[in-house]
């Protein structure tokens, strides 16, 4: 397993060489979504305030104290379990040309499918591991739509995020439904070792 | 024993800073069985997650950070002496002060919406929460409070059925088994896993939720259950599953069942995970003023 250390905005090329199980460190800005913005974005049809073509987004929503207009500081900055915004992954790629998706719990089969498709990556952050995440922002640059608050569309400059771990990659790997899917197997072997089967 | 009028500010002024402080210093139970699990993986992926797991730890600890961003649902199980003599309407109001003032006072994030509207009042607070649970004890003059900020990730994991008495245990073993295995990476294992057994559906899923709460190493006093505890814990840390769901050897920390007694035609089980944080945090007040906190 190989370690990569990319800066954002990704190209295509910076995602495709990645695999999943390999460590990744991200220098840059990273967005910051989650419900509450995706479902204003796509059930609500209102595009996002800014670019995202090569963009990271990160699911959280963060502990931030207010310093002035539109100016945070933060308190404690994590992740969240990505599946709930699974049904958003084809938007975000296809409309927006999202290159990857960071968060916790990993995403469906058929995100992998779109990543494979689009370039694209799903990188899992350590979920509850927020003080460390939090210590490597540099800054909250701005933020966007924060009547959504805390579910507001963050713009979040980190120096050596990570490392992460690579849970879904451009080539069809999905290691989270990988194990989760093994764990079944065994499930149904472990049942019938405890006479239940 | 009558409590003094300045008991309900001391009520209100812990109930804030237990709310804080279980945010950023993960009990000494849950520290030392995390570090025991991380010696025990053997692939990259696992160690690296564990490694994680113990540097927010520390970080919390040492500097005074939250090691989570989830400020989750605050719960409170509270515990009045019965030779106490209070205004219990006072002690509600004064726990939901003290998390509204927690909120405002550390800033933390208010993660608590209408559930239709989604207005959130952005105090962590608002109809019917905070969660209080009450319970009384006998010959007892303290107050007994213990709180635990329930994170989404693992609460979002809830699962219940009411099994048939046909079923038996193996029901429940295989429910649980199931379920634990179903939720995957999303509760950010390694988790508690609550198990409840028995009672009406709604008393089953609390009984499962205070079970998390059970510190670890404690063992259900009923010799049947405890061996149900360990039994199931052993099949879930064989299937692999492993910290972030990223695969490795520790997918719970514990198993922890609670049970009541139910109808003759019920065999309700209900399970609620906790994160591998498993926050809680404890205080005990007396009349005359003295204030022990713990986990």
């Amino acid at each position: 397993m190989a370690e990569f250390h990319l800066h954002t905005p990704l190209s295509e090329a910076d995602v495709r060489q990645l695999r999943v199980g390999d460590s990744v460190t991200l220098d840059g800005v990273v967005f910051g979504v989650r419900d509450g913005n995706l479902i204003r974005i796509f059930d609500n049809k209102v595009p996002p305030p800014v670019n995202w073509q090569g963009a990271a987004l990160l699911h959280t929503a963060p502990n931030v104290k207010k310093i002035g207009p539109a100016k945070y500081e933060p308190i404690c900055v994590g992740t969240t379990t990505s599946m709930r915004m699974d049904r958003f992954t084809e938007g975000l790629l296809k409309d927006y040309g999202v290159r990857a998706i960071l968060g916790k719990g990993g995403l469906s089969e058929q995100s992998a499918k779109l990543m494979q498709q689009y370039g694209a990556v799903y990188l899992s952050v350590t979920g509850g591991a927020a003080a460390m995440e939090t210590l490597q922002i540099e800054a909250i640059e701005t933020v966007y739509w924060e009547d959504l608050m805390p579910e507001c569309i963050w713009q979040i400059r980190f120096k050596g995020l990570g490392p992460l771990t690579v849970g879904i990659d451009a080539h069809g790997g999905n290691l989270q439904l990988d194990v989760q899917q093994q764990a079944q197997q065994k499930t149904a072997e472990l049942l019938k070792k405890m006479g239940i089967a | 024993m009558e409590v003094p009028e300045q008991f309900y500010t001391q009520v209100e002024e812990t109930c804030r800073d237990l709310y804080i402080q279980s945010l950023k210093e993960i009990p000494p139970d849950v520290v030392a069985a995390i570090r025991c699990a991380a010696k025990n993986e053997t692939t990259e992926v696992a160690r690296r997650i564990f490694s994680h797991y113990l540097q927010s730890i520390e970080l919390g600890r040492e500097k005074n950070m939250m090691v989570c961003q989830d400020t989750g649902i605050p719960i409170y199980w509270v515990e009045i002496g019965g030779r106490l003599r209070l205004d219990g309407s006072r002690i509600n109001q004064a726990i939901i002060k003290g998390t509204e003032r927690a909120t405002r006072e550390h800033p933390l994030r208010s993660s608590i919406v209408s559930p239709l509207s989604r207005e959130n009042r952005q105090t962590s607070t608002g109809h019917r929460i905070p969660i209080i649970h009450y319970d009384f004890a006998p010959d007892s003059d303290v107050l007994d409070i213990l709180f635990m900020p329930k994170g989404s990730g693992s609460e979002n994991m809830s699962f219940m059925k009411m099994l048939v008495p046909a079923d038996g245990v193996k029901g429940i073993k295989r429910f649980v088994l199931e379920q634990v295995v179903g939720a995957g990476a999303k509760p950010c294992p390694p988790t508690i896993v609550g198990v409840g057994i028995g009672g009406s559906s709604d008393l089953c899923m609390t009984l499962a939720k205070k079970a998390t709460t059970r510190p670890l190493g404690s063992a259900n006093p009923d010799p049947q259950l405890a061996a149900l505890e360990t039994e199931l814990l052993n099949a879930i840390n064989e299937t692999g599953i492993g910290p972030q769901g990223l695969g490795g050897r520790t997918t719970a920390l514990a198993v922890h069942i609670e049970s009541a007694w139910t109808h003759i035609t019920c065999n309700p089980v209900a399970v609620n995970l906790q994160c591998w944080r498993a926050e809680r945090r404890r205080a005990r007040l007396r009349p005359n003023g003295s204030i022990e906190i713990g986990f």
